[in-house]
């Protein structure tokens, strides 16, 4: 049976001792010291801190322990399956983390003189190219540091775009479908666009004739993710192109889904202008529990020009930085990109080859329409829209039946399968589907882990039918029983913050 | 389409596994389950990659690529400007390696999750501390994408749209500002600096400072490494005219600096990366997001934050994310930022490397800085024609060189260094004219006495036989 490690570990700050330390300063040189004197030569009285921060005083020994302690209460792709839908949980080479650790890259400062690091030069530049020809589109920039941030890079994009056309007064409205992501919304407002929503059809893609009537001269673009977040291609892709394109709109590719068609199709050739890719997601680079992740993007020739300075040249026998861009949107952050990350992604691509990524993508697509015919049997489980096409890399199944029978809800599941040692699916989106279960194997996990997910979601079905309490009360093996996350936001009993914690005396 | 090759990182690429799935399914072949895409968008070729290859060979190949790189430990590097080499600890090192931290995502079942979740929170707490705040969240993606957020929180804080910042800061961290705030319809503008002293031109700021400021920025220290000494004063103005005060800060120097929560900023951003991160050639980074405790601010503020907890039977204490309805996922267009995956592993290393250091450590490390800068600048001017610094205000790890009188431009100084296995410090040339022949060095605790003396010597000799 699994049980989680279950600590119950204090916060570092009650642990420790006044006057442990757990690491030592080396020494400033005698001769320094005695050239420049300490801190009450170098610095006036009035600007030094006077109370020392609060931070814990711990040994190095117990330091580790209590992180080694925490981490033993945490769930990883490296412990078992991890379906987490949109978010591509892969496994995460081992190789790639050795590689990453190299001082060569660690140790290099983004400023250096070009000549002293050609060698990384020369693997973003190769990694922009294989990206490009991944997403089939003209030119990628390794910049942006996750998803959202290519997302928000696009919006900046397409005003540039419009400007240069003197439209961008006109072309104030960004459109994105109903069952789009968060970011996708959230990234079409902080460029300063107005966020129209398209309804999906029956078939659980863009309702062409809603995106009809939605697009007009002030459409500066439509966000798209395909396959979509239920995991259905949007078949009319070369229509809602059309469409967009003939309004006058750019076509944006969210790239969370891209696992799905390594090699098999492009979305640069489906008509998308700006791409987005999740280095993090399709690439197999850790999540990080919540980043470093990477999110370049790459556009199409007519774009190529306002992307972020600076570019990687070559010319044959340099690379080089290249500044000189007098259209680029600029910067949207220092240097030139989660660089780390990147070089995951570089060794990941070079263990799978292209033969390798098309295997990924096959794999990733059969397995989760293995999960999904396995689930739809299962009682109080439906499967949402297009019962009869397949799904791409993940599935989207309501538990809405399961709620109305038994009234157990799609988060009482979720936490009912931490009880039996897997993470679970996501929960709640997209939002077209009530009572969603996002279910997104990747190919990372063998046939016997999938069969064994099925049979937990089965029983925890059979559970709702017969004994709800249990699937009410989970999780009970977990490192802690389930959580009050409303009073987590509840103003009276926030607490963000050690220092917040003891002055609402909570 | 792909014959049988199996790869060590897909379990069910073996041939035998897969037609049984296939069988399953319900489908004749994998092709099938892509009978939607139209015909027209199937890749009719391989993609053109490089065939895969065994570990062994990647290592290889990688690794002799990378060697081609010349790095801290091949020669002395005093480059700075918002990302900076520092000694990282061992056991930083050995956390971050986890790989139940590392290979887990966004904490979205907490049950699962605390360790994450507690790490950050505890990371959330240690930069309140030293920044004397009461809240933060749990990483931007660096101080330049922090500063957009923040300006852009203020406005809407405020329902104004101008921001004054000093015309003197990172020009990257100000084009993204630019980036962040153009689509909003904010107006940024430069507030100069004494020509004396390089800091902040109060009266500038006094003359430009209207009821349509949303905020006034600062950095302390300033780009050129100079410690701000007005402190009080700006935050007087700002608050005086209604408009929020922002900080920014470089964490290191907080051990010895007065944090900005003790001179009344309203939100704090800043690079994380040097508290136990490694340069990386630039990323990933770690934006620092914190601001006070005032409803109105936590509201409004940007990103994931976590929360501490209870479960629901009352009987435990425990962590999980908080104040969702801000964020993209539930609020959507109306979101406070669009951010999603952030760098919290990055901010996991903050913490354990905070953690080592304690408030002991913090302050002998800034002072080891400040110690170590102010013998780099004592060396560097003792080279005839060498002005240095440029302003009299004290430094904190960067100041500025300046060679106008030595007849040298920065790119020839650069370059003879180079050749002595010296990388000098970053050109500020281009981008402020106004400075001459300037260039920005930092110095850390990574740098030697032999390391700063052999700079010294090296510009002697470089610059010694000047026209
Ligand atoms: C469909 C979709 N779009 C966009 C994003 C945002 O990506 P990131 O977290 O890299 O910013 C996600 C992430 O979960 C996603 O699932």
């Amino acid at each position: 049976m699994f049980r989680q490690a279950r600590w119950n570990e204090r916060l570092i700050f009650e642990l420790g001792w006044p006057g442990r330390r757990g690491y030592v300063v080396p020494k400033v040189e005698k001769e320094i010291l005695e050239a420049v004197g300490g801190l009450k030569t170098l610095l006036p009285q009035e600007l030094q801190r006077r109370t020392p921060p609060q931070l814990p005083e711990l040994s190095e020994a117990e330091v580790v322990r209590h992180y080694i302690r925490l981490s033993e209460m945490n769930y990883g792709v490296d412990s078992g399956f991890y379906p987490l839908g949109s978010c591509t949980m892969k496994y995460n080479p081992k190789v790639d983390e050795v590689i990453a650790k190299s001082p060569h890259i660690t140790m290099t400062h983004p400023y250096q003189d070009e000549r002293t690091v050609q060698g990384t030069l020369e693997i973003l530049y190769l990694l922009a190219n294989w990206l490009a020809e991944i997403t089939g589109t003209f030119e990628v920039s390794l910049q942006p540091a996750a998803g959202a941030h290519g997302e928000f890079l696009g919006t900046l994009i397409m005003r540039a775009f419009h400007k240069s056309n003197d439209e961008l007064e006109k072309r104030t409205e960004l459109i994105v479908p109903d069952s789009a992501h968060g970011t996708n919304p959230a990234s079409g407002a902080m460029g300063g666009f107005k966020v129209l929503v398209v309804p999906s059809d029956e078939e659980g893609c863009v309702d062409l004739d809603a995106l009809e009537s939605a697009v007009s001269e002030r459409t500066a673009g439509l966000m798209l993710t395909n396959p979509n977040t239920l995991g259905i291609f949007e078949k009319n892709i070369e229509r809602i192109s059309e469409i967009v394109h003939k309004a006058g709109g750019l076509l944006y590719y969210d790239g969370a889904n891209l696992n799905a068609i390594l090699g098999k199709a492009r979305p640069g050739d489906m008509g998308f202008d700006i791409v987005h890719m999740n280095i993090h997601k399709t690439f197999g680079t850790p999540h990080g529990g919540g980043g470093p992740g990477s999110g370049p993007i790459g556009v199409s020739k007519s774009l190529e020009r306002f992307l972020p300075i600076p570019r990687i040249l070559f010319d044959g026998h340099r690379y080089h930085l290249d500044y000189d861009k007098p259209h680029s949107v600029g910067k949207i952050r220092s240097f030139y990109g989660n660089t780390g990350v990147l070089l995951r992604a570089f060794t990941y691509i070079l263990s799978l080859g292209a033969e390798g990524l098309e295997a990924a993508a096959e794999v990733s697509v059969l397995n989760a329409n293995y999960v999904m015919k396995k689930l739809m049997k299962i009682r109080g489980l439906d499967l949402p829209y297009a019962l009869e096409r397949p799904r791409k890399h993940e599935c989207v199944i309501s538990c809405k039946r399961l709620q109305r029978e038994t009234g157990i809800r799609a988060l009482d599941v979720s936490k009912r399968i931490l009880d039996y040692g897997m993470h679970s699916p996501t929960t709640y989106f997209p939002l077209i589907v009530d009572e969603a279960l996002m279910i997104e194997p990747t190919e990372s996990f063998e046939k016997k882990e999938l069969d064994r997910f099925v049979n937990i979601v089965q029983n925890i079905s059979s559970e709702a039918y017969s004994t709800p309490d249990v699937v009410l009360k989970a999780p009970q093996n977990t490192a802690i029983t389930r959580l009050d996350e409303a009073k987590a936001s509840h103003p009276r009993t926030m607490a963000l913050s050690w220092i917040m914690y003891q002055k609402r005396n909570l | 389409m792909s014959k049988a090759s199996v790869h060590p990182y897909i379990p069910n690429s073996v041939q035998e596994i897969k037609d049984a799935m296939i069988r399953e399914v319900g489908v004749s072949r994998i092709e099938d389950l892509y009978s939607d895409v139209p015909r027209k968008y199937w890749l009719q070729r391989r993609l053109a990659l490089p065939r895969g290859k065994s570990e062994q060979e990647i290592r290889r190949l990688v690794e002799k690529t990378l060697a081609k790189n010349r790095t801290i430990q091949d020669m002395p590097i005093f480059l700075g400007a918002g990302c900076s080499p520092h000694y990282v600890p061992a056991a930083v090192e050995a956390i971050v390696q986890r790989t139940e931290l590392f290979s887990s995502y966004t904490p979205y079942q907490p049950e699962v999750s605390q360790g994450m979740l507690q790490a950050l929170f505890e990371y959330q707490s240690m930069i309140c501390a030293i920044t004397a705040t009461e809240v933060a969240n749990c990483s931007m993606y660096d101080w330049a994408s922090a500063l957009g957020e923040a300006v852009r929180m203020a406005t809407r804080l405020t329902h104004r749209a101008e921001a004054l910042v000093p015309r003197i800061i990172h020009p990257e961290r100000m084009m993204t500002l630019a980036a962040y705030t153009k689509p909003a319809g904010i107006v940024v503008n430069p507030i100069g600096y004494e020509a004396e002293t390089g800091l902040l031109d109060i009266e500038e700021l006094r003359a430009n400072i209207t009821e349509r400021t949303a905020a006034v920025y600062i950095e302390n220290p300033t780009f050129l490494g100079l410690i701000e000494t007005h402190v009080d004063k700006i935050a007087e103005i700002a608050h005086d005219h209604g408009a929020l005060f922002i900080v920014g800060v470089d964490p290191l120097s907080l051990g010895v600096l007065r944090p900005p929560g003790e001179y009344d900023a309203d939100i704090v951003v800043g690079e994380g990366q040097a508290l136990g991160n490694p340069m990386n050639y630039g990323g990933p980074m770690l934006g620092i997001f914190a601001c006070r405790d005032d409803m109105q601010l936590i509201r409004q503020m940007p990103g994931r934050t976590i929360g501490m907890t209870r479960t629901v039977d009352g009987k435990q204490r425990g962590f999980c994310m908080a104040l969702q309805t801000r964020e993209q996922h539930i609020r959507r267009e109306r979101a406070t930022s669009n951010i999603c995956s952030n760098e919290s592993l990055c901010a996991v290393a903050a913490a354990v490397y905070l953690a080592l250091l304690g408030p002991t450590g913090l302050r002998e490390l800034g002072e080891t800085i400040m110690c170590k800068t102010r013998y780099a600048m004592n060396r560097i001017a003792e080279v005839d024609g060498v002005n240095i610094p440029l302003f009299t205000s004290p430094h904190f790890k960067e100041f500025t060189v300046n060679f106008d009188q030595a007849g040298k431009t920065v790119h020839d100084v650069h370059e003879s260094l180079l050749q002595h296995q010296i990388h000098g410090g970053k050109s500020l040339c281009q981008d402020f004219p106004e400075f001459g022949e300037t260039a920005l060095y930092c110095t850390t605790e990574i740098h030697s006495k032999e390391d700063i003396d052999r700079l010294g010597q090296t510009l002697k000799m470089i610059l010694g036989g000047k026209s």
